[in-house]
């Protein structure tokens, strides 16, 4: 009953000068396309330039600032006072001030925002998921000015300051921004993590609900391993919006530089410096003026480090599983 | 936990009864589904199963013996796998799953209301169709179960002897501390395999363990599945013809029609089933007529 179909069209039937034609790039068919190409190189060209020449003007103004701080007091002086006098520069008061929020937001987010993405992508119902998951996200959307003046008033002087005693919190401490801190990159934890846990194959959570291990064991042995590069790039982007986060640490942390790693300190990240000096009238060339630059490019190779790190991380822990 | 579904026979949901109703019954002829001789391991009473609403499996009722290769054949879609699942409660992890019916392995009731599915998975292990070895190293894979339950010997001797029995020993020995996922897909099989005997198991599930091999490995696994029947309870679902022969002491054929999903048509030993079947729809399928 089977009658041969001409599956095969005309073009099958093309030799020689005319197939060779025939598979031709068509960029004149496609004006459109090439149109596209176009705009995407701008695109990505007019971006990178824009980043040489940032990064340039930091160098530039960087090296302004080197010219009258020597590089060694930038690094060994342990102060940073550059509008008194004596004016001392050394930056890492700024360096343990950003340290000190990041290490404590990070000890409050890390757990909470895991323990998060295990729950929604390992027990919530997908129902209850569905729910939860853009809730959350949401909260990512906060502008944090609003989060910095939470930090200030709700959290300082209606939580931490009953708590802790009046005299023993400053009305500008590092706890504070830390927490709201945590707050504002939990969502970002959570949902990136529970995305790179839902993307873990169902094979492999079978392969181990059948040899007889329990919800929790699938999560930590199973899950968590083979996303952990996803986990792993999760945190790295929380730890990026700490280190860069400016109007919250501006606003609750305080103005003080010191190299301290307790949160109830008043602290001066390098951030929260340079929003000081930059809203301040300080004129172009002045050593407070290209100072901003300096610190700015010590933030620089702060995050390049830990996105380095970060890399090596996931290539030495990540549990490949194509 | 307030999302696992209860999944136990007695509780007879009400679409499940109004489902029953509807349907005619799966009306296997007379003789053919046979009891097989000796100890049984595993006894299936009217098992029903709805995918949410959809049904899968239709009053399914069987007698699984110990140690012997009992194979599922039927065409794709019957419900072979939805079958195999039902064993080792795997289909709890589906949150629609709605099950109706007994299942008994040694006369202990798998649904029990006592029973916890974790204890059953330690018993009746599965190998799936696709190798799903773990991320991790050769060595960790065979030494998960054992970990997870809390297991005291000698692990490297465990995990020698498991892969040895999985005939994998001699192709990985130098190399345990690699990942599974290096391995070939016939060596990935084996280990999987060898990961479910090291969780010294009763009941070795396997849904269609070869059919992402090559003749070759395919060969090896149905050799060692003749050396492992010895000791295990297997039950396999096949596509191949030819292997549910070779290997198989009993065969099942399950089938999906116009009047009822999921039903048991044909059940006894294979050799009968594949020479002298009691049912039409058996001989259709097996001298390849439809399916
Ligand atoms: N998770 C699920 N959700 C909904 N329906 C499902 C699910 N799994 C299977 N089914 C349905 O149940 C029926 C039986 O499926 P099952 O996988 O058991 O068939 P099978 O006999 O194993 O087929 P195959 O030989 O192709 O593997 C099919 O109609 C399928 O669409
Ligand atoms: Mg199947």
């Amino acid at each position: 009953m089977q009658e041969s179909l001409p599956i095969t069209g005309a073009s099958a039937q093309l030799r020689g000068a005319e197939l060779e034609r025939a598979m031709r790039k068509r960029w004149s068919k496609a004006p459109f396309e090439r149109l596209i190409v176009l705009s995407l190189w701008l695109c990505g060209t007019v971006s990178m330039i824009t980043t040489v020449l940032i990064v340039l003007t930091l160098a530039e103004e960087t090296r302004a600032f080197f010219m009258e701080v020597p590089l060694r007091d930038f690094i060994f002086d342990t102060k940073w006072t550059p509008q008194f006098e004596p004016a001392h520069f050394g930056v890492w008061p700024l360096v343990f001030g950003t340290l000190n929020v990041l290490f404590w937001s990070m000890v409050l987010a890390l757990p909470l925002g895991l323990a998060a993405a295990i729950y929604l992508s390992e027990y919530a119902h997908p129902n209850t998921r569905r729910i939860l998951k853009p809730v959350l996200e949401a909260l990512a959307g906060v502008p944090t000015v609003v989060y910095a003046f939470f930090a200030l008033t709700v959290v300082t002087q209606d939580i931490l300051r009953p708590l802790l005693g009046q005299d023993r919190v400053p009305i500008f401490n590092a706890l504070s921004a830390s927490i709201v801190m945590a707050v504002m990159i939990l969502p970002t934890i959570a949902s990136v993590s529970e995305d790179a846990m839902s993307n873990v194959p169902r094979e492999l959570r079978e392969g181990a609900y059948g040899l007889g291990a329990t919800r929790l064991e699938v999560a930590f042995r199973v899950v968590f391993p083979a996303a952990l590069g996803g986990i792993i790039a999760a945190v790295l982007l929380a730890v990026a919006r700490v280190i860069g986060e400016t109007m919250i640490v501006a606003v609750a942390a305080g103005s003080t530089p010191q190299i301290t790693l307790n949160p109830l300190n008043s602290v001066q990240t390098m951030t929260g410096y340079m929003l000081a000096i930059g809203l301040g009238d300080s004129a172009r060339g002045t050593v407070d003026y290209t100072s901003i630059f300096a610190v700015g490019s010590t933030l620089f190779i702060f995050t390049f480090c830990a996105n380095v790190a970060a890399n090596i991380i996931v290539k030495k822990f990540k549990e490949q599983y194509e | 936990m307030s999302n696992s579904v209860d999944l136990r026979p007695a509780s007879t949901g009400q679409r499940a009864a109004e489902g029953t109703l509807e349907r005619p019954m799966a009306q296997a002829q007379p003789g053919a589904i046979v009891e097989p001789e000796g100890e049984i391991a595993i006894t299936i009473e009217n098992l029903s199963l709805w995918y949410g609403p959809k049904q899968a499996l239709t009053n399914v009722s069987m007698k699984i013996p110990a140690r012997k290769v009992t194979a599922l054949i039927g065409p794709s879609g019957c419900g072979k796998s939805t079958l195999l699942r039902c064993i080792n409660r795997m289909n709890d992890l589906i949150p629609t799953v709605r099950i109706q019916g007994s299942l008994y392995y040694h006369g202990v009731n798998l649904y029990g209301p006592d029973i916890d599915p974790v204890e059953v998975r330690r018993r009746i292990g599965m190998v799936f169709q696709k190798p799903n070895p773990f991320p991790k190293s050769i060595y960790d894979n065979v030494a998960f179960g054992a970990r997870v339950n809390g297991f005291k010997g000698n692990l490297d001797q465990l995990v020698e002897q498991s892969l040895r029995r999985a005939a994998l020993w001699e192709e990985v020995k130098d190399n345990l501390k690699k990942s599974g996922l290096a391995l070939s897909g016939g060596q990935q099989q084996r280990l999987c395999i060898a990961r479910a005997i090291a969780n010294q198991p009763d009941v070795i599930l396997m849904d269609e363990p070869c059919s992402a091999l090559d003749p070759i490995a395919t060969l090896k696994i149905e050799d060692l599945m003749r050396e492992l029947v010895k000791d295990y309870t297997i039950i396999i679902v096949t596509h191949n013809m030819q292997q549910a022969a070779r290997v198989s002491d009993y065969t099942a054929f399950m089938l999906t029609d116009e009047q009822v999903t999921g039903q048991l048509v044909e059940y006894g030993p294979t050799e009968e089933l594949f020479t002298t079947p009691k049912d039409r729809r058996t001989e259709d399928y097996i001298s390849g007529r439809f399916g």
